[in-house]
This record gives structure tokens, C-alpha cells and sequence, in this order.
């Protein structure tokens, strides 16, 4: 199976360490399926804490595969520019969702489903779920 | 009648003045935020004034639209986005007009402020921005040095309220007494309208 239909993921942190490694994670325990297109966009363009639109808008490009895009973020500015990114209409490529979910539990499950072939409802359901795993 | 010249002095006197009190926006971020939103706005404006001078847009709707992409792309943290949405919103708003009204520039601007309000889930008296920014909207029909006035004094009565968005909510009663840094900044926002109308 190719992975031409499968849907993308994008990781927003404040920490650009934080996003690739939730990405590598997520795509460790994904196991040995079919690769799903996972990018981080962690920090700043200079490299520090923050969000960056053009890093955001970037790696969104790079996992489309036209099966929609599933984007999961940390907190406050991750949030606010996917959200405003989202509004513009024309910088985020097409059937790209802002996904409400837990970043670390959220990612793993997000890539795991898209590894399925699952499509980008499927793979949302399946992040928000990552809310209602309880650990105690 | 406000032209695209108008709009474009009102962006320079705001860069200008959170150039001025980067320092400040920054130090009153310090106790309850990151501290860094004079620097983010900083560097914001400073790509604001950069990219109008290139593309000179000649419409007010074409230099707020401009401006807010500027500030999505460049600010880095949640001010961005909001202020980005702020302005951008209120330039689509005005739509391609060559020149607008000052009733128009406030009805343009309530949408702006809705917009902000919607991305960011936050309601007056939450401690941000919007502290600042309704009052003066509010005070718009009736000059822009009454806005600006508005501005100010929303800003100032963020002191005593708890913080109930962003960062600064997770210090709970801690947030008490201080400034909110984002309605101070929306403030010297408002005030860069009154100084490009020459009031």
C-alpha cells in the first residue's frame, strides 16, 4: 500500500525539541505499518520558544498528500496561530483540521490511526479520545 | 474621509510607540506572563512598517490586511495571532474603499474586535486586551482621542482583576494587581489612531 491517501500530521510546540520528539515518538509506536506523513514545527524561525506561521504553514505543505491534515498543538500562541491560519483561508492546504486533543497521548493515537489508512475524521476522533484515557 | 496615508501613519505611530515601550510592555509581562511581549510586538511592527514601505497598499482595507499577516507570521507568541486577526479582520472588513469614514473605521474595527474575541474565547473583564479594546470601540463614535482615553483607562483597570485567559490564568489570585500587558499594548494601539488623525 502506498501512502499517497494517508492523512498528514503536524506537530506544534513552543519547543522545537518538544515537536520532533512527540513526532518520533508517535511514529515509534506507530510500528512497522505504512510511514505516515508526520512533520513537527516546534519554536521559533531563529530557534527559540514561540510559534512560527511560516514553519507551521511548511510543514503542513509537506505532509499533504491530499487526504487532509490533522494538526495538534500545545498551548496559547500554538493554538491561536493555527486557529488564525485556519481563518485566512489560503495558507494551510485544503481539508486541514485544528484537532482539539491531549499533544503527546493525541499524537500517538493521531499517527497510529493514519497508519490504518483511516481518514482525517478518524484520525481526529481518535485524538480527542486520548482526553478521556484516564491514568488514575 | 480616511485614506490609505492615514491608515499606514496610524501603523508608524504605533511601531513607533511599542518601540517606545517595548521595555515596559516586556517588564509588566515579567510577574504574570513570559516576558517577552514588548520584544514580540517589537519585532511585529518593526515587520509591519518593513513590508508597508515595500508593497505600499493603497487602500485602508489593503494596509490593515497587510499589517495583521505581518504580525500572524512574525511576533511568535499569542499577540500575533490576535492582534493579526485584529487588524486583519477590520482591513477585510473595509473591504477595497479607497478612502473610509471614521463610522466606518468603527464599525470595521467592531468586527475586528469580535473576531479577537472569537479566536481567543476571551470576555471583558478576563484581563486582556479586550479590556482595552472595547471601551474603546465603544468610544469611537465620538472621537479618537475619546478612544484613546478609553484605551488607556480599560488598561489600567486590568490591575484588579484576576486573570482568566493565557498564561497569567494559571497564577490564579497571584495575577491580582497587575497590569495586564496585552490591553496595555492594545492601548498604545488606539493611541497611534488619535496621533495619525493629528489629535
Amino acid at each position: 500500500m502506498s501512502d499517497e491517501r494517508l492523512v498528514g500530521i503536524v506537530l506544534v510546540s513552543h519547543s522545537a525539541e518538544v515537536a520532533a520528539s512527540v513526532a518520533e515518538l508517535a511514529k515509534g509506536l506507530a510500528g512497522g505499518g505504512p510511514a505516515v506523513p508526520v512533520a513537527p514545527a516546534g519554536g521559533t524561525e531563529s530557534g527559540g520558544l514561540g510559534t512560527s506561521a511560516e514553519l507551521i504553514a511548511a510543514a503542513a505543505a509537506s505532509v499533504d498528500r491530499g487526504a487532509g491534515v490533522a494538526v495538534l498543538t500545545d498551548l496559547g500562541s500554538a493554538v491561536l496561530t493555527v486557529k488564525a491560519l485556519l481563518a485566512e483561508g489560503d495558507e494551510l492546504p485544503e481539508q486541514t483540521r485544528l484537532v482539539d486533543a491531549p499533544f503527546v497521548e493525541g499524537a500517538v493515537a493521531a499517527v497510529v490511526t493514519a497508519a490504518t489508512g483511516a481518514d482525517l475524521a478518524a484520525v481526529e476522533s481518535a485524538a480527542a479520545e486520548a482526553y478521556t484515557y484516564r491514568k488514575v | 474621509m480616511l485614506d490609505a496615508h492615514f491608515f499606514r501613519r496610524w501603523m508608524t505611530a504605533t511601531a513607533a510607540s511599542v518601540d517606545r515601550e517595548a521595555e515596559r510592555l516586556t517588564a509588566l509581562d515579567s510577574p504574570i506572563g513570559d516576558a517577552d511581549h514588548g520584544s514580540n510586538l517589537q519585532r511585529g511592527f518593526t515587520a509591519v512598517t518593513a513590508a508597508l514601505e515595500k508593497e505600499a497598499p493603497g487602500t485602508p482595507g489593503g494596509v490593515l490586511t497587510l499589517a495583521g499577516r505581518q504580525l500572524i507570521s512574525t511576533v511568535g507568541g499569542a499577540s500575533g495571532p490576535l492582534y493579526g486577526t485584529l487588524l486583519r479582520r477590520t482591513g477585510k472588513a473595509l473591504g477595497d474603499a479607497a478612502e473610509v469614514s471614521p463610522e466606518q473605521l468603527a464599525e470595521a474595527l467592531r468586527a475586528g474586535v469580535d473576531a479577537v474575541r472569537t479566536l481567543g474565547g476571551a470576555a471583558p473583564g478576563d484581563k486582556t486586551m479586550i479590556d482595552a479594546l472595547v471601551p474603546a470601540v465603544d468610544a469611537l463614535g465620538d472621537s479618537f482621542t475619546a478612544a484613546r482615553t478609553a484605551a488607556e483607562e480599560g488598561a489600567v483597570a486590568t490591575t484588579p482583576l484576576q486573570a482568566r485567559k493565557g498564561r497569567a490564568s494559571y497564577l490564579g489570585e497571584r495575577s491580582i494587581g497587575h497590569q495586564d500587558p496585552g490591553a496595555t499594548s492594545a492601548a498604545l494601539l488606539v493611541a497611534g489612531l488619535a496621533e495619525a488623525a493629528g489629535e
